[in-house]
């Protein structure tokens, strides 16, 4: 096997379309890793490895985007490369600029990427960054100041280097072998055992890597050849050996396990109906069934489960960036990257999350020269927390800034005619901030304060079943708890019947059950009902007038007639309200499907599940029907 | 195949018969009342007996509700109501042909289904304007075929149609 000519590539390319693909994912990949590893990196005493990460990263990139002819790509990764070899023969010194320019090569790839990929989006010059790369490697671009300083500790640091320890004895010259020429290193099969070597993880795998190029038939040489060097830089983040299958293979898988509990929980009835002597001889066999279909749709269900790390990686990036706008210094430290959540929900909490990071830094972490005056070290620390607790997951954003302030959130309530008291409790203050359009920033900035933040942030963690918590304290910082369900796949959810068809209530909204009995269900001023629960009234709805206009039952028929229901109590945004339904089945756990696959959507419907009987039951979006209600 | 075999159809002026073993094309015949209907075999992608059928709210009338499909929610549609005759019973008996229109999946309820024909290009017209009552635009042609008339039939149209449309503008 031999990495391809990037002229071989051109010619092949009609046969090449097919690994585009793979080419593009392995590439974004590569980019991330690149600028996680670059934001990791430490000027002052850079770590060897980290610098040949980034520097077989780049190269990856550049050999794919060859092969596949992507030039531009090619070319700008080239610029980058011989800035990188320089940095590993260790001929410049990295320093803060490097690390800048960088990382900006990083996002015009990502950009030309996804030109390259089809997607919408502006080509992007690649030319000021592509002289930027050219001046420091040159090393004309070096300025006088700082730079220079770092570039002479750190030869210093690096001649004092500790020797390298046996069996990995690579004298910096080796490196020399692949950088100078950029030619010969695309034709280099022992590429990636080389390279391998002075990384700690290498010592232990390099044959297994070299081999599994070769073996790999199906993908073409030079993306085989690549994904060495990837898998290395992503088993850095924690990732061992992996496949990719598409999201609909594992879905359908979900949607047969489904269909296979269904038949199982079929059996179990039927054998249920038999008599003692004919049931004995199959017990065994249906409860070792169960046992293995229960497993079975629990190992199915984890496919779908991604590491919190996917919503944590962006972050450094994008808290540097931050800081320096906003002139704040500021360390993020991550845990629990490793807790795995549902690709669905770890997709939208996304941007929730990165909403409260910004908040942290913009309006928690104080200016330097603030925070040395309070005593505290000029530099602020974000902290991203992920851990599961039972059956759902807790993500914790806490800063140690300078915490809420209660008399200005006070005021500012004030100031909007929510009418708080001064007698509210922290807690209660704390949940003024989640009022729409509420904000106590003095100034409006491109970064936060224009009070469109958490009430948003609030909404998207409730539609996920989620809540968010604040816990602060005066000068100290501000802890912003998220709890959220593993799985959007599954649900807790409350089974009833209403007109004769099964409906599902999301279980996190259920308050209480109640049998109206003696609690009359009055009417006020024939437009609603009430009833009296706990010297509180609650609006009430009947699900049997909502979901069935074509029903029996008139609107706003007689309070009598609804005798004989149950009351659910459900609470929504904070209100209370009863439904009223004909019959309770029971509580279990629903898979949930879209009926929007080849449905539209359906107003007061967030889905459907599949009972036990094989017939579809919807799931009920208890906070749409009820702000139908009162409008 | 299927769009060159339509397409003259469609086009409504093509009727020259030219190509007869091209133009080609299998459909399935079903009953309604006492009218025969086609559509293309290639929308065709299973027939089955109905399910109970879960009711949704707020769907057109002739929307029945939704069955489970080896796990996918499928809607259905009861395509007396669709071509205004009175409502058929649900039952046991009752066939329904499962379409896949555009990736989408979709269950017609009918009388009966009686075979696949293969009809070539002379043998389906154009239908004549029936004005607006019975939405003709869903009507690709009619095909006489022994002693029955056929009614080509536009899935994808009637299912999409602006009234009472299945999907969602944006998705559709």
């Amino acid at each position: 096997m031999s990495l391809l000519e990037p002229v071989r590539g051109n010619a092949a390319a009609a046969d090449m379309s097919r690994f585009y693909q793979i080419f593009f994912e392995e590439t974004a990949e590569q980019l991330t890793a690149m600028e996680s590893l670059l934001l990791g990196i430490d000027t002052s005493q850079p770590a060897a490895e980290a610098i040949d990460a980034i520097f077989r990263a780049a190269h990856s990139i550049k050999g794919g985007s060859g092969t596949f002819g992507f030039r531009d790509m090619a070319a700008l990764t080239h610029e980058a490369e011989s800035l990188l070899a320089r940095v590993r023969k260790r001929e410049l010194a990295l320093n803060a600029p490097m690390i800048d320019a960088l990382l900006e090569a990083g996002d015009v790839l990502r950009a030309q990427l996804s030109v390259h990929r089809g997607e919408p989006g502006m080509a992007v010059d690649a030319g000021p960054v592509v002289a930027r790369l050219n001046a420091l490697a040159s090393g004309a671009g070096r300025p006088k100041d700082d730079a220079c300083i770092t570039g002479g500790t750190d030869a210093v640091a690096s001649s004092a280097m500790p020797a390298p320890p046996p069996g990995q004895q690579e004298p910096p010259a080796d490196f020399g072998f692949f950088s100078p020429e950029p030619a010969a290193q695309s034709a280099d099969p022992g590429y990636g055992l080389f390279d391998d070597g002075p990384g700690p993880a290498a010592s232990a795998a390099p044959p297994a890597w070299g081999r599994r190029s070769t073996d790999d038939p199906t993908i073409d040489a030079a993306p085989a050849g690549r994904r060495c060097g990837e898998k290395r830089v992503v088993s850095a983040l924690g990732e061992a050996s992996s496949i990719r299958v598409s999201v609909d293979k594992v879905d359908q898988l979900i949607d047969l396990v489904g269909e296979l509990v269904i038949s199982q929980a079929m059996l179990a009835q039927r054998c249920a109906a038999l008599r003692e002597a004919q049931r004995e001889p199959l017990l065994d066999g249906l409860s070792a069934l169960e046992r293995n279909t229960r497993s079975l749709q629990d190992a199915v269900m984890s496919i779908r489960m991604l590491p919190m790390s996917f919503v944590f990686n962006r972050f450094p990036r994008m808290l540097r960036d931050l800081a320096l706008k906003l002139g704040k210094q500021v360390e993020l430290r991550t845990e629990g990257e490793q807790t795995e959540l549902d690709k669905g929900v770890i997709e939208k909490i996304s941007d929730p999350i990165n909403h409260l990071v910004r908040n942290a830094l913009d309006h928690g972490i104080e200016l330097p020269a603030a925070r040395v005056a309070a005593g505290k070290p000029a530099r602020g620390v974000v902290s991203l927390r992920a851990s599961q607790r039972g059956g759902s997951a807790l993500i914790e954003v806490e800063d140690d800034g300078n915490g809420l302030d209660r008399a200005r959130i006070l005021a500012a309530a004030a100031e909007r005619g929510l009418s708080p008291s001064a007698a509210m409790s922290d807690a209660e203050v704390w949940q003024l901030i989640f009022a729409p359009g509420f904000s106590t920033a003095e100034t409006i900035t491109d970064v936060s304060g224009r009070g469109v933040g958490m009430d948003v942030v609030d909404r998207n963690i409730r539609a996920l079943g989620g809540s968010v918590e604040i816990d602060s304290t005066g000068g100290s910082g501000t802890r912003i708890s998220v709890r959220l369900p593993l799985t959007l796949a599954i649900m807790d959810g409350m089974s009833v019947s209403v007109g004769g068809y099964a409906y599902v209530i999301p279980l996190a909204c259920v308050v209480e059950l109640l049998a109206p009995g003696s609690r009359a269900i009055r009417s006020v001023s024939g437009q609603g009902r009430v009833v009296e629960v706990r010297s509180e009234f609650l609006p009430v709805i009947s699900l049997a007038e909502k979901l069935d206009p074509r029903g029996p039952r008139s609107p706003n028929g007689p309070p009598g007639e609804s005798d004989g229901q149950i009351m659910v109590i459900v609470e929504v945004d904070g209100g209370r309200t009863a439904l009223l339904v004909d019959e309770l089945y029971g509580q279990h756990q629903v898979v949930v499907k879209s009926i929007e696959t080849h449905y539209r959507r359906v107003a007061g419907v967030s889905g459907a599940t599949i009972m036990g009987d094989g017939k579809v039951a919807l799931i009920l979006d208890i906070g749409s029907l009820v702000r139908q209600a009162r409008h | 195949m299927n769009g060159s075999a339509q397409q003259p159809v469609m086009a409504g002026n093509d009727w020259s018969g030219a190509h007869v073993a091209t133009d080609e094309a299998e459909y399935l015949v079903f009953r309604l009342g006492e009218e025969d209907y086609a559509v293309d075999i290639l929308h065709v992608r299973e027939i089955r007996g109905c399910d109970p059928v879960t009711r949704i709210a707020e769907a057109p009338p002739h929307v029945t509700g939704v069955i489970n499909l080896r796990g996918s929610i499928v809607p259905v549609v009861d395509m007396r109501v669709r071509f205004g005759l009175k409502a058929a019973a649900i039952d046991a008996f009752t066939v329904v042909i499962i379409l896949n229109i555009a990736g989408r999946m979709v269950g017609i309820v009918v009388d009966s289904v009686s075979d696949v024909v293969r009809l070539g290009a002379q043998q389906r017209k154009p239908a004549p304007d029936f004005g607006a009552a019975l939405g003709t635009r869903y009507i690709t042609g009619l095909a006489s075929l022994e002693e029955r008339l056929l009614i080509l039939i536009d899935m994808e149209k009637l299912v999409n149609g602006t009234q009472g449309g299945l999907f969602d503008a944006a998705a559709a």
